[in-house]
């Protein structure tokens, strides 16, 4: 039986009604991996024999007549940046090719508390630092709807994975735009939540202020469901939020009566791609036509975002990743070096990317005496100034729509010499992480045969809000019926 | 004028709390290596800190002891600089947000009362430990790393090595006190790390600041400043040789300073706020319940003593020293009529014996009723203060009870009016040479005819009742 083109949720009820074992849904993911993963590449590694023995102990379970948790036997991936206990976990780098966690991240163990076999760990570009995957250290990951474009990135593999059907749904990051990007770019549903919404506990850090992890999935109902098994307060995340998720499946499925957005005008300027503007006001007539109140609204500090985010993301990184000195684990040079610095410094001009180099070297410049006020004081003020853009555009909308990314998928090595054209794909997506609130990218049309994805930004904890606007406009279009041909 | 010293401290001190500053690993000294390891104290990727409270609050009572102002709101910053022992490569700490601030510590100075006034005293976390083998290699061991550690910085308001010193003495105790850290420095459970310079007071002009590393006790803090501050002063009065800004390493062994490392430019550490913590907030109630729960501190102890007990000064300054020893001698005292006689026991024999045991009153073997026993034996007359050593000995060394000891051997003083002067008649009989003398003038002479008596009784005599019949009977 073909298992692996239906959602997270029809598998679940189809576990549920014993129509199929988790083994079998298991088994079907990994042969369609294995069938597809040539061109897509969406994985750094695969683990068969966990996946395979954790959905059995799902089917014993189920069985014996146990309690199940409902997405039991729904198998997931998660991203290579996230803490796998005894699995080795790279984040797309060199300096941690062998490094394998004795922990597992808390998102991670709470979808093996949910049940949920794991099928692999997915590709993305090194640190999460880029925005098509190909500053991963070890693959290119093609785009499932055209296998010679990129996925988007960073969080590129988790992203192709769900649009090929080697998974219903899967885990990434967006630190600036990491989860909607390549959701948008893949044609799927992508969603990074609150700041604080889900624990970062395990989750290898890019820019902490910045970071969050977030759900794709084809639909919107499975993104609510896979949202609900990581949201939720964690004692060892000290900016989690303490006050319990709701019942996003539920809210969803409240309507779109009476909810208003926000067209951000700077969000419609220059460098959206008209063909994909055209598609995103499309969209927002549609969602005009359901009986959602929109308007245009001026927030004249977003057009600081990318300068702003710049400074603020590399310093944290810099600082972030100094750990990785080739002492404790992670890449060590086998070069001579004369004393402990020679080592730092081999170890990590080794094991580093240009990418990450570089933001490194911009962030240690930018907190250094006598330009940390210039730079770094100045971006938390900017940052400031842009979160109460929004606070006052909530203060009369719901939620905000725009484009995710300007254009849609690139070819592969199309920006890859040219860096700040490959930074302004996040130019829509990077004031929402500023600003700590969610945002979300579901897929509202095509433009040459390409996807596209259009955002829906929430105020604080206004995923419920979110989720009525994207699952009313899915149940209207359908868009996630048309799946990439491989 | 001449030139005048001017010296800051920074010390750090380890907080005694159950369990690491950002993790839940135990917050214990001298276990297996790495045992006390976590992926969080290990900065492993993907590790995130969650303070702990009860660090917090020791800050809290430490600044409020200090007069400090609680911060309403403060932050922890992140100092950035590589080293292995620093296992994240950055060291979560506090920079222009500290915690308390703005508190001071007055000494007693030579007589003359002098105000250090406290700068900050904020909240951090312990770094691991280098362990350099003599095969070149370096071990690092993280059982310290993240183990919460407070700084409290000083201005430079020191003008002598001996205020440094009593300084030091004086913020262990209060730090013992409050009961936030052992402060011991032999065990680097307190830091310090002094700055010395000199400045022109007429023309402000200063000499390059010098900090001193590896002071490993009060007393060498003392010895090195003393030392620094004379080395400095020659310099600079006599161009010796040229006073550069730079650490200097104290060597224990030579008992002088020298260059560790030259400070041409400022370290740049990078600071910035912790982004994986959120402001920390101290809620005002919580701040007032600290205040309530502050004990009687040293200082206010030591008058205390003195009103209460009659205490001379020196005897309470002394007794004060650790809150236990205080404690001790308050329940000695309370059970004995004569609490100068309770507080020489305890300065005298026991702290005699602890410091030849080496360890500190707890580790005493007698209870406070049990010397209390001993002392009211003295203050009796039961017994005479020698016969009170012996039997002070034979309790610790046999746990038995004074008064017990004095029974079962026979060590009661002579105070027998009659047996006495009998041996009185004998010793005058006996030295006849001696008795000339003393009636000849030699008032001195009647030491040698009470010698005689105690002699007799090997030791038992009630001396004083001997020295009066003797008198009585040498007319
Ligand atoms: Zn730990």
């Amino acid at each position: 039986m073909q298992l692996h083109g239906l959602s997270a949720h029809e598998l679940a009820h189809g576990l549920a009604a014993r129509e199929f074992s988790a083994r079998e849904v298991v088994e079907d993911h990994l042969s369609h991996i294995k069938a597809v993963e040539d061109g897509v590449q969406a994985f750094l590694l695969t683990t068969p024999e966990t996946a395979c023995a954790e959905a059995d102990a799902v089917d014993q379970a189920r069985a014996a007549g146990e309690d199940l948790p409902p997405l039991a036997g729904v198998p997931v991936a998660h991203k290579d940046l996230f803490c796998t206990r005894g699995v080795r976990t790279t984040c797309g780098s060199r300096i941690l090719e062998d490094f394998v966690p004795p922990y597992d991240a808390t998102v991670v163990a709470r979808c093996r508390e949910a049940r949920l076999p794991v099928l692999g760990k997915t590709n993305m570009d090194e640190f999460a630092m880029g925005s098509s995957t190909e500053n991963s250290a070890f693959q290119v990951t093609g785009n499932p709807w055209d296998l010679e474009r990129v996925p988007g990135g960073s969080s590129g593999g988790s992203a192709a994975a769900v649009a090929a059907g080697e998974a219903p749904f899967a885990l990434g990051t967006d630190t600036g735009g990491s989860i909607r990007q390549p959701a948008s770019l893949c044609g799927i549903v992508g969603m990074k939540p609150t700041y604080g919404r889900v624990s970062r506990y395990g989750v290898v850090a890019y820019a902490s202020s910045l970071d969050q992890v977030g759900p794709f999935a084809r639909n919107v109902t499975d993104c609510a469901l896979l949202l609900g098994t990581i949201a939720g307060h964690d004692t060892m995340d000290a900016t989690s939020v303490t006050d319990a998720p709701p019942d996003y499946v539920a809210e969803m499925r409240r309507g779109v009566d009476g909810l208003r957005a926000g067209l951000p005008k700077e969000l419609f300027g220059e460098g959206i791609d008209p063909a994909v503007k055209s598609t995103i006001l499309a969209a927002v007539d549609k969602l005009a036509n359901l009986g959602i109140e929109i308007e245009e609204v001026e927030m004249p500090h977003v057009d600081y975002s990318l300068p702003c985010y710049y400074i603020i993301a590399p310093a944290e990184c810099s600082s972030n990743l100094a750990r990785y000195d080739g002492v404790r684990y992670g890449h060590r040079t086998a070069e001579p070096v004369s004393d402990i610095y020679d080592l730092f410094s081999k170890s990590r001009a080794e094991g580093f990317g240009p990418e990450v180099r570089l933001r490194i070297m911009l962030g240690t410049y930018t907190l250094s005496a006598g330009y940390y006020d210039a730079y770094y004081v100045k971006a938390l003020k900017v940052r400031t100034l842009i979160k109460s853009d929004f606070d006052r555009a909530f203060e009369k909308y719901d939620v905000l729509l725009s484009p995710t990314s300007p254009t849609t998928a690139f070819k592969i090595g199309e920006k890859a010499d040219d860096p700040l054209e490959m930074k302004l794909a996040d130019i829509c997506t990077i004031p929402v992480n500023l600003a700590g609130l969610p945002g979300m990218s579901v897929p509202c049309g095509f433009v040459e045969g390409l996807p596209v994805g259009m955002q829906i930004i929430g105020k604080p904890f206004g995923e419920p809000e979110m989720l009525r606007v994207a699952y009313g406009y899915e149940q209207a279009m359908g868009w996630e019926r048309r799946r990439a041909a491989l | 004028m001449p030139l005048q010293p001017t010296i800051g401290l920074e010390v750090h001190a380890e907080l005694s709390t159950k369990s690491k500053m950002f993790c839940s690993c135990a917050n214990e000294f001298g276990a297996p290596p790495d045992s006390h390891t976590c992926p969080v104290c290990l900065g492993l990727p993907g590790s995130l800190p969650v303070p702990n409270r009860q660090a917090v609050e020791s800050v809290i009572r430490t600044g409020l002891a200090l007069g400090c102002h609680v911060a309403e709101r403060c932050r922890f910053a992140r100092k950035n600089y590589f080293y292995p022992d620093l296992a994240k490569n950055f060291q979560i700490s506090q920079y222009d947000e500290p915690l308390t601030h703005d508190g001071h510590i007055d000494l007693e100075g030579e007589g003359q009362p002098v105000r250090i006034r406290i700068r900050r005293a904020h909240l951090e976390e312990d770094t691991g430990k280098n362990i350099h083998l003599s095969d070149g290699h370096t071990l690092v061991e993280y059982n310290r790393c993240g183990v919460p550690l407070m700084e409290v910085v000083t201005e430079p308001d020191f003008r002598t090595a001996e205020h440094v010193r009593e300084y030091l003495y004086t913020l262990r105790s209060i730090l013992q006190y409050l009961g936030v850290s052992s402060a011991d420095m032999e065990k680097g459970q307190m830091r310090c790390e002094p700055t010395i310079n000199w400045i022109d007071p007429d023309t402000g002009e200063r000499t390059p600041k010098v900090e001193i590393k590896n002071l490993n006790s009060i007393k060498s803090v003392y010895e090195a400043v003393k030392y620094e501050l004379a080395r400095q002063k020659r310099a600079a009065a006599m161009g010796e040789e040229e006073l550069v800004q730079e650490t200097r390493r104290w060597d224990e062994a030579k008992l002088v300073t020298a260059t560790m490392r030259l400070k041409e430019t400022a370290d740049d550490y990078m600071y910035f706020p912790e982004p994986d913590l959120a402001p920390l907030a101290p809620e005002p109630e919580w701040i007032e319940e600290i205040r309530a729960s502050l004990p009687e501190l040293p200082r206010a102890r030591a008058q205390r003593l003195v009103v209460d007990y009659g205490l001379p000064a020196y005897d309470a300054g002394v007794l004060t020293e650790t809150r236990d020893l205080a404690d001790y001698f308050e329940a000695v005292a309370a059970a004995v009529p004569d609490a100068k006689l309770a507080s020489n026991w305890v300065m005298g024999d026991v702290r005699a014996w602890l410091n030849q045991e080496g360890g500190d009153i707890s580790t005493l073997p007698l209870a406070p009723t049990a010397l209390s026993e001993l002392v009211s034996l003295v203050a009796a007359g039961t017994i005479n203060n020698t016969t009170a050593k012996d039997v002070f000995a034979k309790m610790i060394a046999e746990g038995k009870g004074a008064q017990e000891i004095v029974e079962a051997e026979g060590l009661a003083q002579i105070s027998d009016t009659g047996e006495l002067e009998r041996l009185v008649e004998r010793a005058i009989a006996d030295n006849p040479k001696i008795v000339e003398d003393y009636r000849g003038g030699k008032r001195k002479a009647i030491g040698a005819l009470v010698g005689a008596v105690m002699k007799a009784t090997r030791g038992q005599a009630n001396a004083g009742l001997v020295n009066k019949l003797l008198k009585k009977k040498l007319g």
